[in-house]
């Protein structure tokens, strides 16, 4: 399964008016792999995952998603060939109860192909599997959960209700931007088995966070980013002793302070 | 002894179980709860020609007959608005094309009204999406703008280049057999709408458009092209309204600039304030009061703006959430006396 590029990404620039948001990042995402991306507020990360995505058009720079050329497409296209993410700040349907979120998601020509025109094949129709979909992310099936309306829903399903919005696209690879930020340590503990379920289901995760001890935990590598440049990539140990990391990220007193599990 | 203790009970509790999608119901109370409200509607609009005329004179079938159409202009204006974020003020542009593509197809092919009115409706209803196409990636009082400059356009462009009859308009169209035929298509036709729309909007492709007004970037990530679904909705909607000018333009058995008239725009939008947004039924429901209550104030000449304009505002001061909003509240809220 692992072993074949899903992601690559090549001399990615991006500026704003004067601000250089991305300069030259090129980085590779291999299948199966949970891929790390940190830096520090402002370093680029949600930007780099716009300009993937096609939210923003980057100046300059290729991206091969499984090989085929997806820079400068269309956000609703490139999310059809499995390259999903979620959004920092929640973008649900707050006027639609949760479980109607994941119509939409359904109805989009990838769900459609493989699921079948009423969206879930032998499964049943889009409710039915919308509902199934937020079972498996966390929604308790037989309370009133999944039946809220989004906008009465708390930040923890709302990041939930993110994850099954990817899941019901039936993804190939999620980019994630911050699922635990705004969490209570609880509601994090519950979310990393989520992840490590996704992982082993095959898909290929890029996490963007600032929760590293969670993030090390599930992710196999690590970019670090700082004022649009990459700075460092590799296994998080390796990442965690580079001098350059400790200065401008962590600050160099709490990274001594750092242990690692295992 | 034998008192029975009573308490008050809300109709709707055993109705709606726990979600607005699921109903349970288990009583012929629960039945009339649910179908009343949509059988007076019914009724009520196919009685309208056999009450008012005889009551006010020959003249008022007309008057329902335009009620109507305003009727479709609304929905289609409410459609747009609160289902799929598009405020659109082209009620005239679709009133405009849609009564000359009429009046051209009845005089340059002969065709009767039966088949004109449905090729005006979808030929109508491509040209407008089609001029509207550029437009869609706007969004709020741009999108706005740019409707109402196309009837402006449209009526300027026909006068300068003295087309299509230029401002005697084109003259000599079919009318309709007989006016109960006239008053009952139209009546049909926009209960029809009506439903045809209230159902849409909780299908799988009205969660669509719900979805594009509510948070388009989320559609998008969703994989599905928030262009082609606005391009969907405003061909939905600006067929209503090119049903509606077909059918006047055989109703007048003329068409002409006036059909570009700002009145189709801007009827339908004061029918949704009154109706109330988002409901449908509403905004219909305004049409069917407000035209005909511009018709009765034209005994007072020009004072009629005045009255027109107190109406108007009184409902936007004491009920700025629309009739129908309220009453569909109120309804909810209905209490029965229950034992205990």
């Amino acid at each position: 399964m692992s072993g074949e590029n899903i992601l690559e990404v090549t001399d990615v620039c991006k500026s704003f008016g004067g601000v250089q948001a991305l300069l030259n990042v090129s980085f590779t995402i291999q299948q199966g792999d949970v891929f790390g991306i940190i830096g520090p507020n402002g370093s680029g990360k949600t930007t780099l995952i716009n300009c993937i995505t096609g939210f923003i058009k980057m100046n300059s720079g290729k991206i091969l998603y499984k090989g085929k050329d997806i820079s400068y497409k269309a956000p609703n296209q490139i999310a059809n060939l499995g390259l999903t993410r979620t959004f920092q700040i929640m973008r649900p349907y707050y006027s639609l109860p949760a479980y109607k979120n994941l119509i939409i998601p359904l109805f989009s020509p990838r769900a459609r192909r493989k699921g079948g025109w009423r969206g879930g094949g032998k499964l049943g129709d889009r409710g039915t599997v919308s509902i199934d979909i937020l079972e498996e992310i966390g929604f308790e099936r037989d309370s009133f959960v999944p039946y809220k309306l989004a906008s009465s829903l708390p930040t923890g399903y709302l990041k939930r209700l993110e994850l099954a919005r990817c899941l019901a696209l039936r993804p190939d690879l999620i980019l994630c931007d911050e699922v635990f930020s705004g969490l209570s340590m609880s509601e994090i503990a519950s979310m990393v088995p989520l992840i490590e379920k996704l992982q082993m289901d095959g898909i290929t995760l890029v996490m963007i966070e600032h929760r590293l001890r969670e993030l090390f935990r599930v992710a196999s590598r690590v970019m670090v980013l700082n004022f649009g440049e990459k700075l460092t990539e590799g296994i998080p140990e390796e990442v965690m002793q580079d001098e350059r990391v400790k200065e401008a990220y962590l600050g160099s007193e709490k990274l001594l302070d750092y242990k690692f599990e295992a | 002894m034998d008192k029975v203790e009573r308490r008050k009970e809300r109709i709707d509790r055993g109705i709606k179980v726990r979600t607005e999608g699921i109903y349970a119901v288990s009583s012929w109370q629960e039945v009339a709860y649910l179908v009343l409200p949509r059988l007076v509607l019914i009724v009520g609009l196919l009685l309208l020609p056999l009450i008012i005329p005889p009551l006010f004179g020959p003249y008022w079938k007309r008057v329902i007959s335009y009620a109507a159409i305003y009727g479709l202009l609304a929905l289609g204006f409410d459609f747009l608005a609160h289902f799929v974020g598009l405020v659109s003020l082209g009620g005239a542009f679709f009133i405009g094309v849609g009564g000359y593509t009429a009046a051209i197809l009845n005089i340059s092919l002969g065709l009767s009204p039966l088949f004109t009115i449905p090729m005006a409706t979808v030929g109508g209803a491509i040209i407008c999406t089609l001029l509207l196409l550029p437009a869609l990636p706007l969004r709020g009082v741009y999108f706005a703008i740019v409707t109402l400059m196309y009837p402006l356009a449209l009526m300027r462009i026909i006068e300068a280049l003295n087309i299509f009859g230029g401002t005697d308009g084109i003259l000599g169209v079919a009318g309709f057999p007989n006016t109960w035929i006239e008053q009952y298509l139209i009546i049909l036709i926009v209960i029809f709408a009506l439903f045809g729309l209230r159902r849409l909007v909780n299908e799988d492709i009205g969660l669509v458009f719900r979805g594009v007004k509510d948070n388009d970037q989320s559609v998008r990530a969703s994989g599905l092209s928030i262009t082609l679904y606005k391009a969907i909705a405003v061909f939905i909607a600006s067929g209503l309204g090119c049903l509606g000018g077909a059918y006047l333009a055989h109703i007048y058995m003329w068409s002409g600039i006036s059909q570009f008239a700002l009145d189709f725009s801007v009827i339908p939008i004061a029918a949704t304030v009154i109706g109330g947004g988002g409901t449908l039924v509403g905004p219909l429901l305004g049409c069917f009061f407000l035209v005909p209550i511009s018709e009765w104030l034209r005994t007072f000449g020009t004072l009629r703006i005045v009255f027109y304009s107190v109406i108007l505002m009184a409902f936007i001061m004491f009920r700025s959430e629309g009739v129908m909003v309220f009453a569909q509240r109120k309804y909810h809220q209905f209490q029965r006396w229950v034992k205990v």
